[in-house]
């Protein structure tokens, strides 16, 4: 499936806008259509590769979390996105589609905080267990005491 | 809190008596400083050491274990980072540190000297730690490159000890991003130096006290 195509498809099943741009389809999309989306790209446009998961925090915006899929055989690539709202940490969950999401998504809690509902183990993956806060979070004071190291 | 030590059984007690290795760690602690054996040795250095004329044999004896301790000087492989790439190039064949009597060796309970080359990070801190009270005395903490000496390029970082001497005390500083392999032998060089010094006191001379 070429991109054009992927566009048109996305245009026409979930009436937001798409368009190419840096190599990716990019669409963004309300919080409560984003497992919808990503079973419709796994299934129908064949994103069977998950490259990766992150989110960025616009402050008080909130949060906007941001995931790449891939078509191996295509070359076609899907950067979906959606913005949670202020104040808003609970994402749905994309474990149910890619078992790559699972990490990723882990990672996404450990640095941001963002809960990912449905994910099956959702606790820290880099830092350890008794970390305070969430480090890649605007509001997180680098020299936040962690005793005795800091 | 004081925390008492466990009374001594005959066998001594095995793992699964400890609640966790902490636990363990304190009860062997307790018993080394009340294992009287241990001090044998120190104790018939002081006797002599009081005796007429019986100084002259110690303080002779003790330049004899300090060139000894610094001509053997077993660095526990203990690599972190890039700096660790450049500490294996000092232990290879092209640099050979084992011509100063220096043997990377495997296990902290053989090891005289740790090389901290590389960042350490927060996690990594109490391993570092446990590594460090897992080698035998007389020790010492070689400190290689900006990362384990300050932080270095991370300093500001969420995640990183700014400096490995918050962590474990520290003998010789080796600056550098990565230090060279040359810069790495002058440091260890510099150690031999404070190991030739070394008292049983446990006092490290600084430079300035020599000569």
């Amino acid at each position: 499936m070429t991109s054009d195509a992927a566009t048109g498809r996305i245009r026409e099943r979930f009436g937001v806008e798409a368009a190419l741009a840096d190599g990716a389809v990019q669409v963004s999309l309300p919080r409560e259509r984003w497992q919808e989306f990503g079973a419709f790209a796994k299934r129908e446009l064949g994103c069977v590769y998950f490259s990766w998961l992150t989110a960025v925090d616009w402050k008080e915006q909130g949060f906007e979390v941001l995931c790449r899929v891939e078509n191996l055989d295509t070359g076609l690539a899907v950067l979906m996105r959606t913005k949670l709202g202020a104040g808003e940490v609970r994402c749905p969950s994309l474990t149910g589609f890619w078992r790559g999401a699972d990490w990723m998504e882990r990672e996404c809690y450990d640095m941001f905080g963002v809960v990912f509902e449905g994910h099956p183990d959702l606790r820290r993956i880099l830092l350890s267990d008794d970390w305070e806060g969430y480090p890649l979070r605007k509001d997180y004071a680098v020299d936040t005491p962690f005793t005795p190291y800091r | 809190m004081e925390v008492k030590p466990p009374v001594p059984q005959v066998p001594p007690p095995g793992w699964g008596d400890f609640k966790d290795l902490q636990e363990w760690e304190k009860y062997h602690q307790h018993r080394a400083l009340d294992d009287k054996t241990s001090n044998t040795l120190a104790s018939i250095a002081e006797a002599i050491h009081h005796m007429p004329g019986g100084w002259i044999v110690t303080t002779s004896t003790e330049k004899i274990f300090n060139w000894a301790r610094k001509s053997s000087i077993w660095p526990v492989t203990f690599g972190l980072a890039c700096c660790a790439i450049e500490m294996m190039a000092t232990f290879a064949s092209r640099f050979d540190v084992e011509r100063f009597g220096m043997v990377p060796w495997a296990s902290p309970r053989h090891s005289d000297l740790m090389i901290v080359s590389g960042t350490v990070t927060i996690k990594m801190a109490p391993m570092l730690k446990r590594i460090y009270d897992q080698m035998p005395d007389p020790k010492w903490v070689v400190s290689m490159g900006s990362c384990a000496n300050s932080g270095g390029p991370f300093r500001y970082g969420y995640h990183v000890v700014k400096g490995v001497d918050r962590v474990v005390p520290v003998d010789v500083y080796v600056p550098g991003c990565p230090p060279t392999p040359d810069s790495l032998m002058y440091g260890l060089l510099k150690l031999q130096e404070q190991v030739a010094e070394f008292q049983k006191t446990g006092a490290r001379p600084s430079p300035a006290d020599r000569d």
